[in-house]
């Protein structure tokens, strides 16, 4: 299986601050640049990869160019490939294609947002000017285009809002664990339900937290992998795609998922039930369902049921997802794709919260969703393994 | 369920006609004169053959709800008109337009609702913004 790889995650580095009104977005970038430099034993001068999403408004127009500077970085290459939350799991395939050809040996990839404690006040701008002018005016921005997705899932399969709640409740009972979550209280399938509507028929419960946070990990080639005295993940394959409104035919229930998932798993030579643990973008219930079967955990519409009966709980469940806790109850700096990474990375070394960590997780997937499944969105997603030394 | 006025989208060349046929109380959609798709929002060039032989058509102005959410929470929306009704309504011409459907209660819409096209003015009085009413 792993015959074949170019890249490897060599360290990983969460944030613990969960409101961060005290540090600049830069400054969080350098916190966690240091983590996961030293969580992989590498010093900051080894680095000549540097890859980060466009979304620091605070740090300005070229994210790259500023954070090198203010890191002090000295590399041969760099990207800041912006598909939102998803751009972070693209980054790790990025950073293994730009390994596989020699662009680089030490790929840095940071995320920092302060998304709780700047002004959110304002009104939500789509980042996509070219369509907003059809949509801004209508009021459509993130929660409702989501629901929009639920809705059209439930007509079409039956979907229910105690399954969609299902998700929520594994969530919760893995954040209980973690420290750090930001919501660490157990919910129930009956409490999610029972939350206010905020845009039916998604209540508040089914909507991730809304954090400050800061994440960092580090993609090596084998030949710097063989040097370090840590266990490294290896990068086995990754995928990515967009799915659009299709000329006015948009699709609610499909996402980009079935087909990043695809390439993804065709790369790596693994299928869905190769898979021992799933970190899936989170943003809200919906995104989760609907991803699980466009990756090809259960058949298109059974999601609802494959949801049921604590199937995603850790340890033991069919499919132990976010055993961080995930974007839903521990953290959602501003795009998730970067914890999605991180908790994938953890399980595969044995690494997560002990009542969450799945026994002998070999083969992981980090799966992100970027923009709103309502309208259009990137999906990322990179199969990931252990690798024995 | 209606928020008067509504924000003036930007208008390029490219999509005046559409805001200024809305203002007339018409709703276009585009034709591609090579591949036939009839297609929505509005682009100079087919989103399907990318051809640049494209027409405005009148669209019949109906259509069916595919989607909607009655939402609680819109980001400068004033409270007194939320619950707001965003849907996408799928044109008799086949293609399904992000929108909303005004003037009635939350509860009266469902998916397969029968819709008709109305207009909601903005500041700019050359400029009126396409929204969908249920027919009864």
């Amino acid at each position: 299986m792993t015959d074949d790889v170019d890249a490897y995650i060599a360290g990983a580095f969460e944030h613990p601050t969960r409101e961060a009104p005290d540090k600049s977005i830069a400054q969080l970038h350098a916190e966690v640049a240091a983590g996961a430099l030293e969580d992989a034993g590498l010093a900051k001068d080894d680095v000549d990869g540097y890859f980060t999403a466009g979304e620091n408004y605070q740090v300005g127009r070229y994210p790259p160019l500023a954070m090198a500077d203010y890191l002090g970085l000295d590399v041969s290459y760099f990207d800041s490939t912006d598909d939102g939350g998803s751009a972070y799991v693209n980054h790790v395939g990025e950073a293994a294609a730009a390994i596989a050809h020699g662009k680089c040996d030490v790929a840095l990839v940071t995320l920092a947002g302060r998304m709780r404690t700047d002004d959110r006040d304002q009104p939500e701008h789509d980042d996509s000017i070219l369509q907003e002018n059809f949509e801004r005016i209508y009021g459509a921005e993130t929660l409702p285009v989501y629901a929009l997705a639920a809705r059209r899932h439930m007509h079409e399969y039956g979907t229910t809002s105690e399954q969609l709640a299902e998700i929520r409740a594994a969530a919760s009972h893995h954040a209980q664990y973690n420290e750090h979550a930001m919501y660490r209280e157990p919910v129930t399938v009956e409490e999610v339900v029972a939350s206010r509507t905020v845009s039916d028929p998604l209540h508040l419960l089914d909507c991730c937290v809304v954090s400050d946070g800061a994440g960092a990990f580090v993609v090596v080639s084998d030949e710097v992998r063989r040097q370090l005295a840590r266990e490294c993940v290896a990068v086995l394959g990754h995928g990515a795609a967009i799915e659009h409104h299709d000329a006015g035919r948009v699709d609610l229930t499909r996402t980009a998922a079935r087909d990043s998932g695809q390439r993804a798993f065709d790369r790596a030579d693994v299928g869905p039930a190769d898979v021992d643990y799933a970190s899936i973008y989170d943003s809200f219930t919906i995104t989760v369902l609907q991803t699980l079967e466009d990756l090809g955990f259960c058949e298109k519409g059974e999601g609802g049921s494959f949801v049921e009966d604590g199937a995603l709980k850790a340890p033991h469940g069919t499919l132990p997802f976010n055993t961080d806790g995930g974007g839903l109850c521990s953290n959602h700096p501003d795009r998730g794709g970067m914890t999605k990474v991180i908790e994938a990375v953890r399980q595969l070394r044995g690494e997560a919260n002990p009542e969450v960590q799945v026994p002998d997780a070999e083969v992981a997937i980090a799966h992100g969703t970027g923009g709103y499944l309502g309208t259009r969105h990137a999906g990322s997603t990179a199969v990931l393994g252990r690798v024995g030394r | 369920m209606s928020w008067e006025p509504r924000p003036v989208p930007e208008i390029s060349p490219e999509t005046a006609p559409y805001w200024a046929a809305a203002a007339e109380g018409r709703l276009l959609l585009c034709e591609c004169q090579d591949c036939d798709l009839q297609y929505y929002y509005p682009r100079a060039r087919c989103p399907d053959c990318l051809s640049g032989n494209v027409e405005w058509i009148d669209a019949a102005g109906t259509g069916t709800v595919y989607a909607y959410t009655a939402t609680e929470i819109v980001s400068g929306w004033p409270e007194e008109h939320l619950p707001l009704v965003l849907a996408y309504v799928e044109l008799d011409e086949g293609p399904r337009m992000l929108t909303d459907v005004v003037d009635c209660g939350p509860d009266e819409v469902e998916v397969g609702s029968s819709v008709e096209v109305t207009f909601v003015d903005t500041d700019d009085p050359d400029v009126a913004i396409p929204v969908f009413e249920l027919r009864r």
